[in-house]
């Protein structure tokens, strides 16, 4: 209890006073809205929340499909499960900084891994994380690399859970892999696939690690720049602690308003 | 059932609520006693004068940041000598050093230490850190104590760097070491490509043209880099603007000052370099420390630095004085200047401001001794001959100069184009960090991307720069 307290709940408190105050020589002051006006007036505001939201739905598309066929695909295999999920799990074990900076090695224009296959292949080298229409794309495909094993063994338990009986009526009533997967398996895990849904939303609107590492967090042009990047620079670069938490205030407006919506959502199909 | 939770509910909130209480309790008890003790020394009560000198019976006891960590066996032995040294004339003085590993001051964690008051006694900033510092009632005015005795070579000292530490005339801080930016070369490529590296490249024309040599040489090896991420290629953009004469925010303090033929003529410069001349390197979007890294590893022809990114590159990434040399910044009207320094907390007593005046003197600001004593530095196996810091005048740099040189562990005659044509040095702008966020935009555009709008990057930056000054 005390230790949410202090670190929890009472720095949540103190942020929610801080969006609507101003720390000038140690007096804080109160300044109304101010502070989310200043936010609202930067120029990297609306940047940043369509790189969030272009990260969000990205990390999504693959994020949430692919540890959801890795599964599917596993779940395939009779022999060496075991083995495949370690497979899969090996990237969550790593340190994230240390994932993040093998896909900068990989990404490099230069001498990355990845270019000299294009070179190699004789396809076109790509700017990986210096292209602005291709860096946010390049930040998603390392996000999911490092995050999908995670993912893919809760899908793969669920997916475990399925009577085997309801695909043995499936396939008596004619259905191939895809109508199994369609009227079977997604229904059947359809709670924890919604479950997923919501933890990647929330997880993947806080992005920070991965641009901050891979394109030094803005990156070309601020193709790359996010919510809580932009949060970072104004807590920790601009010394300004009010406008940080103005914008973390709607930053977390946001994401109980989508949890919100989920919940109703959630209830109103299970009436 | 449902009373019986509702008590528990209520006798562990009570139980929450009392247990938070008493530690803000104890915590505020604990901030009041570290703001008025400081770190627990007994203090006397000396003279009230500031001008007086600390009374040799007051005993006091100083927390001071940034002593050398364990890693760094040589600086901390020097660390602990001097304390030893300044002891025998201030036996009541009892300093109490603070190590960090890593980089002594972060910026994050240099801020959130501000915002929670926790900077020791004597702490160390960039000049840059004076507003941010004073906005946070963080330093005490110590220009009272700062005089011909306290500070002996006070006069001495380069009026331009003290005014870095002063605001409204008031002094807040005595400095440690200063820069100016100039061209830093890899004498070893230079010489491989058939250029001079005694003649550093003085005008941008002459550094397009050496560096596309040098890139000549393939292999990887770029013949000039450039930061454009983490706010350091704003930095640098300034820089190059400042090279030119020109400006980054006008006069006044509200306005963007680069949308204009200075600002196009760097602009288009190294965006030819980078894709006409393919001379700055294919990987981008680099950060402090990966150039050093890069020129460490003969990768990298030239770049704008400080005179003590060698000393970095020698001791950190296992380079060789010998293979690097420093002209001035090409183009000549102005360069960046910089430095740091350390400041006194606000708050802790006259005695204490006294015994923390003595202390940086003995360390940082007499010729021959602390920081300055350069034969010992070189008994040492550490660095002489980097020109850094650089504040001295008349006397004092005369003997100091002919310190430097008489224990030189390296070839100061790499650095005499540097020492030989000094540029006049200019301040960061204001609102520093937030311009150089909107001018990281530029530089990773014109890096980048080969087909970069300059008109439209730098209006964008304009109009964004414009923005961030309005909300001063």
């Amino acid at each position: 209890m005390l230790c949410f307290a202090f670190f929890s709940w009472y720095p949540m408190v103190r942020e929610f006073l801080l969006a609507f105050q101003k720390t000038e020589s140690g007096q804080s002051t109160w300044v109304g809205f101010d502070n989310l006006v200043t936010v609202v007036n930067d120029p990297a505001f609306w940047q940043a929340w369509r790189n969030t939201l272009l990260f969000t739905v990205l990390a999504l598309v693959f994020g949430f499909v692919v540890p959801f066929v890795v599964a599917l695909v596993i779940n395939e295999f009779h022999h060496g499960q075991g083995y495949l999920r370690l497979l899969v799990y090996l990237p969550v074990m790593l340190p994230p900084v240390a994932s993040v900076l093998l896909f900068k090695y990989l990404y490099d224009p230069g001498y990355g891994l990845l270019n000299e296959l294009f070179r190699f292949l004789h396809l076109p080298e790509q700017q990986w994380l210096q292209d602005p229409d291709l860096s946010m794309l390049s930040v998603v495909i390392a996000s999911t690399w490092m995050n999908m094993g995670g993912a893919a063994l809760i899908y793969l338990a669920a997916l475990q859970s399925i009577p085997g009986e309801l695909y043995e009526a499936a396939e008596l009533d004619g259905a191939g892999l895809f109508r199994k997967i369609w009227h079977v398996t997604i229904p059947q895990t359809r709670l924890i696939l919604s479950l997923m849904l919501l933890m990647q939303v929330i997880a993947t609107m806080q992005v920070f690690v991965e641009p901050f590492l891979l394109t030094g967090g803005a990156g070309p042009e601020g193709s790359t720049t996010t919510v809580v990047y932009l949060i970072y620079q104004y807590a920790f670069n601009f010394n300004n602690y009010g406008a940080a938490a103005a914008l973390g205030l709607l930053l977390l407006v946001l994401l109980a308003g989508f949890s919100a919506a989920y919940v109703k959502l959630s209830r109103a199909e299970d009436e | 059932m449902r009373s019986a939770r509702f008590r528990r509910t209520r006798r562990a909130s009570a139980v929450t609520l009392v247990s938070a209480l008493t530690l803000t309790a104890l915590a505020a008890c604990g901030t009041s006693s570290s703001s008025n003790n400081g770190s627990g020394g007994s203090e006397g009560g000396g003279s009230s004068d500031p001008t007086a000198p600390l009374d040799p019976k007051t005993k006091v006891t100083l927390t001071i940041d940034c002593m050398p960590p364990a890693a760094k066996a040589a600086e901390l032995k020097e660390w602990k000598e001097d304390v030893a040294e300044f002891n025998k004339t201030y036996p009541n003085v009892t300093i109490e050093g603070r190590s960090t590993p890593g980089q002594c001051l972060e910026p994050p964690r240099f801020t959130a230490m501000l915002k929670a008051k926790s900077q020791p006694d004597v702490f160390y900033t960039y000049f840059t850190d004076l507003p941010q510092v004073l906005s946070e009632n963080g330093a005490a005015d110590i220009t009272a104590y700062v005089n011909d005795k306290s500070v002996p070579l006070l006069k001495d000292i380069d009026p331009n760097v003290l005014g870095s530490l002063k605001q409204d005339g008031k002094l807040y801080g005595l400095p440690t070491s200063n820069y100016t930016m100039g061209l830093l070369v890899n004498r070893k490529l230079f010489k491989d490509a058939g250029l001079n590296p005694d003649a550093p490249p003085r005008t941008w024309d002459e550094v397009r043209t050496a560096a596309k040599k040098i890139a000549g040489l393939g292999n990887g090896v770029a013949g000039f880099g450039e930061y454009s991420a983490g706010n350091t290629g704003g930095w640098h953009f300034t820089a190059q603007m400042y090279s030119i004469g020109g400006e980054v925010v006008d006069a006044s303090g509200k306005k963007a000052a680069f949308n204009n033929e200075l600002g196009k003529q760097v602009a288009k410069n190294l965006h030819a370099m980078r894709w006409e001349d393919d001379s700055m390197g294919k990987t981008q979007l680099l950060q402090w420390g990966d150039l050093q890294k890069q020129i460490a590893t003969d990768k990298l022809g030239m770049f704008l630095a400080a005179p003590d990114d060698i000393a970095y590159m020698v001791q950190q990434l296992g380079a060789k004085y010998e293979n690097f040399g420093m002209g001035p910044i090409p183009g000549e009207k102005n360069t960046l200047a910089g430095g740091n320094n350390y400041m006194i907390k606000q708050g802790i007593s006259g005695d204490k401001i006294k015994a923390a005046v003595a202390w940086l003197n003995f360390k940082n600001l007499t010729v021959g001794k602390g920081q300055f004593d350069w034969a010992r530095t070189k008994q040492d196996a550490l660095p002489v001959g980097v020109p850094q810091p650089n504040f001295w005048l008349n006397d004092s740099k005369a003997k100091d100069d002919a310190a430097r040189v008489a224990n030189a562990t390296m070839p100061v005659e790499n650095f005499k184009s540097f020492m030989d044509n000094p540029v006049a040095g200019k301040a960061e702008p204001p609102k520093a960090q937030e311009v150089y966020k909107v001018l990281d935009n530029v530089m990773s555009g014109l890096l980048t991307n080969k087909d970069a709008d300059i008109d439209k990057l730098l209006a964008t930056a304009e109009a964004q720069v414009n923005q961030v000054l309005a909300t001063q």
